[in-house]
């Protein structure tokens, strides 16, 4: 028997929605429901099913029989995408569905072009429509800009545009902020806000804790696909929401202060115009230097002289004492440098290859048999090794890479990396798409390969990340290093406040 | 710069340059480019492939590829011309409505292909490109067709003026060029199928989240260049009065590489009308400056392949990527 719905004040309700895909239970019994004009957060690890439980309520997928679903009181079961459209349940995905080339007006009121009959484009109703639905989020975008050329959270605020001109009641973030600035961030949530003041009820889906707190009244939690509960956000703690989503309880200290060796890289004046100037910076072998700053402030920039695939215009580079001049990336990876980009999905890995192409893609000439062929032999133990050596949760190494979820992606971008016995590892954003308990665990795998006296850059535009896992962090902005912090001798809050200021 | 320009995309300016620049070239070198017969001549030769441009435009922007629809056009003026000599002739309206159900027709099957098995678009057209050809060669025994409708031998002249050098004829092809570039840009601009076609190119998921059916876009698309293809193929005939089955063998790449110099892009999304009329032109002007300059028509070829080479390279992007280059170099000497 379905509960009946306490105060009758529901936008949406579920009840015992279960979905099962061939032996898989993603879903189990799930309860969940939005009231009109809240911002309720869904929070989870990635695979706990927060994915196919927004593809039941926008009709992609079935739930099992005996599901309740409701919408104003009225029973929605059977819903088909199209129909849940009508209703005004709309999806922001974390991957955009617009279309680049086009300007943001048609992007934004491309639902007139819709339809089989031939019809005429009225494009100064779309301007007229898209201009009125931007100046609703109190956003000011050229409407004739082609989208691909805007940033990502320019982007993000025309896939909300898009949800708004089909009248949408109940709009599903999916990760809206992975990918943007603290600033970019704060100015999302605004809009958010702005939403649910005009009735629109929004559902976040985030893996930063700090936000989900700060902006949802209510937040609901699964794992493993059933429900943890629903739980108000007053109250409630980042550690304590770490503790339902993953079960486990992890605390977090910063890491004592060592005493740092003889340089292994030091920069001196490093400048590359336009994209960073004068940076002086040293890391140590066995030491983990923290570089954090808001997006564009040059630290993927700086990163990608480091690894020689771009050129400073001034200054030198010291490796182990000696001035290092670099032509491509090539000589970077034989002096030892190893760069995990920020994009892993793109340009980390080939997604279609397997897991163990995927690790010996770096070390190929180390893998050789006689003849200059392939060894089968060489590669399946190197991988071996580097599989056990990372916890790398995987079926087999010749299945895909596309395959893993996002913590053991990294664990093989890394893996590939290491096989190249580097002294030096950058790690841009290496968290990015990872959820909270896989975060750990890369964590603990740096800290470990510290010890063994990798020297490691950790690029990173969450605070808490570089404050809990650096030794030194430098702030930078604007191409320029501004700050030093040591976490030992200072508080989290302060470096919040230097980089968000 | 005038307003009419600032509408226009950096590719199509570009193009626009270099066109004007060799012509200037060609009528300072030869006394016989810059004549209206010439100039009709050209005209005249260019409408088929420039009819074929705009089909294989809308193929392009709907993130498509068609290797088939020059051969295809063989087929169609094999298949109509024999229908019109059984049907006692017919007329010019019979002729193009036949040659675009016939030419939409062989389209609409590697629409089929192409979505319904889901097959890359290159493979299945490289397959209809044999196998039409092949068809055509078998049936036919490579024999050609002399024997015409009287509409279709006799060339329907537009309109002709008589020059010192001769008469300047303006023929029934270039109206014809003129309808569909004129319906191919409606289709693709002012039509909402149109915007669904550039969507499909642009981002296929994102259109079929949308809702957009990706199925009617295949058939619109490759049967759009099929009909184009079918119309051109006609149009040829009656510029060369005769119908010779492998005289379209070999167009297709040259189309191709006109309409992406042009500024279309493979993989869709990407593209205007303007551009490949201005692609176009750029090669079929080179080979005519060529022909006047008395070079060997076996270097023709290599010079066009150069000619495309150069300027697909020089374009605006790879400009801008060439300076930025040579600016820092020269903020990095002036330090050191």
């Amino acid at each position: 028997m379905p509960e009946p719905d306490p105060q009758g004040v529901s936008l949406l309700r579920l009840a015992h929605v279960s979905k099962r895909f061939g032996g898989v239970q993603a879903l189990d019994d799930i309860a969940f429901d939005v009231r009109p004009g809240e911002v309720l957060c869904l929070a989870g690890e990635n695979g706990c099913g927060k994915s196919t439980l927004i593809k039941v309520i926008s009709g992609v997928h079935r739930p099992e029989p005996g599901a309740v679903m409701e919408w104003d009181g009225r029973d929605i079961s059977g819903l088909t995408p199209s129909e849940a459209r009508a209703l005004g349940i709309q999806v922001i995905w974390q991957d955009q569905a617009l279309f680049p080339e086009m300007s943001v007006a048609e992007n934004i009121a491309f639902e007139r072009n819709l339809g089989a009959r031939p019809r005429l484009v009225d494009r100064k109703s779309m301007r007229a429509e898209a201009a009125a639905v931007l100046a609703r989020l109190g956003v000011d975008i050229p409407l004739s800009m082609p989208v691909g050329r805007l940033s990502i959270a320019n982007r993000q605020l025309v896939a909300i545009a898009r949800a708004l001109v089909a009248e949408a009641r109940l709009v599903f973030m999916d990760e809206p902020t992975a990918s943007l600035s603290q600033r970019e961030t704060d100015a999302l949530i605004a809009i958010v806000h702005r939403l649910s003041a005009q009735g629109i009820a929004v559902v976040f889906v985030s893996h930063r804790l700090k936000e989900v707190l700060e902006i949802c009244t209510r937040v609901t939690v699964l794992r493993d696909g059933r429900l943890v509960g629903t739980y108000p956000t007053a109250g409630m703690t980042q550690a304590r929401l770490t503790e339902l989503m993953t079960g486990a309880s992890f605390d977090y200290a910063p890491r004592p202060e060592t005493r740092p060796a003889a340089p292994l890289l030091e920069l001196r004046g490093l400048t590359r115009h336009g994209e960073y100037h004068d940076i002086d910076l040293t890391i140590a072998p066995g030491e983990i230097v923290g570089l954090t700053g808001r997006l564009g402030s040059g630290r993927t920039e700086l990163a990608l002289s480091l690894f020689g695939m771009t050129r400073p215009d001034a200054g030198t580079i010291m490796w182990q004492g000696q001035p290092l001049r670099m032509r491509h990336n090539r000589d970077a990876i034989r002096m030892g440098i190893a760069y995990v980009s920020e994009d892993r999905l793109s340009l980390g890995l080939v997604q279609p290859q397997s897991i163990a192409d995927n690790t010996v893609v770096t070390v190929l000439d180390r893998v050789l048999g006689r003849l200059g062929l392939i060894s089968p032999a060489r590669k399946s133990g190197l991988v071996r090794d580097w599989l056990t050596q990372l916890r790398v949760k995987i079926g087999q190494p010749t299945d895909a890479v596309s395959t893993l979820s996002g913590g053991n992606q990294q664990r093989v971008v890394l893996a590939k990396w290491l096989a190249t016995a580097p002294k030096l590892l950058i790690l841009d954003s290496p968290t990015v798409g990872v959820d909270v308990g896989a975060r750990a665990g890369i964590f603990a795998i740096v800290d470990e390969l510290a010890r063994q006296g990798l020297a490691i850059l950790l690029i990173s535009d969450e605070a808490p990340e570089v404050f809990f896992n650096a030794d030194r962090i430098l702030h930078m902005r604007e191409g320029r290093l501004i700050e030093e912090f040591t976490p030992a001798r200072s508080t989290l809050a302060e470096l919040e406040e230097a980089v968000h200021a | 710069m005038p307003e009419i320009l600032r509408s226009v995309g950096a590719t199509e300016r570009w193009l626009m340059v270099v066109i004007v620049v060799i012509c200037l070239g060609l009528s300072l070198a030869t006394d016989t480019f810059l004549t209206l017969v010439n100039l009709f001549d050209l005209l005249n030769y260019s409408a088929v492939n420039l009819i074929f441009a705009a089909g294989l435009l809308v193929v392009l922007i709907a993130g498509g590829i068609d290797i088939s629809f020059a051969v295809a056009a063989s087929v169609v003026q094999y298949l109509v011309v024999t229908i019109l000599m059984q049907i006692g002739g017919g007329n010019w309206a019979i002729g193009l409505l036949l040659a675009g159900l016939i030419g939409f027709s062989l389209g609409a099957i590697n629409a089929a292909l192409i979505y319904h098995f889901r097959l890359v678009s290159i493979v299945v057209t490289i397959a209809t490109f044999n196998l039409f050809f092949g068809l055509l060669m078998f049936f036919t025994g490579g024999v050609s067709i002399y024997a015409l409708p009287g509409w279709l031998s006799r060339r329907i002249i537009l309109f002709e003026h008589e020059t010192a050098s001769g008469w300047a004829e303006i023929t029934l092809p270039v109206l014809v060029m003129v309808v569909m570039l004129a319906a191919t840009w409606f289709m693709l601009r002012r039509l909402n199928l149109g915007r669904q076609l550039f969507a499909m190119g642009d981002n296929p998921e994102g259109a079929r989240r949308l809702g957009i059916n990706l199925g009617a876009m295949h058939y619109l698309a490759y049967g759009w260049l099929g009909l184009c293809a079918g119309i051109a193929g006609l149009m040829q005939v009656h510029y060369a009065r005769e119908v010779v089955p492998n005289a379209l063998y070999g167009r297709e790449l040259e189309v191709l590489a006109a309409v992406v110099l042009g500024g279309a892009r493979l993989g869709g999304g990407r593209g205007t009308l303007l551009g490949a009329v201005l692609g176009l032109a750029l090669v079929s002007i080179t080979q005519n400056g060529l022909n006047l300059l008395g070079v060997s028509p076996f270097a023709f070829r290599m010079i066009v392949g150069l000619i495309i080479l150069i300027a697909i390279s020089m374009s605006s992007e790879t400009l801008r990527g060439l300076t930025e280059g040579l600016r820092r170099r020269r903020i990095r000497e002036a330090q050191s």
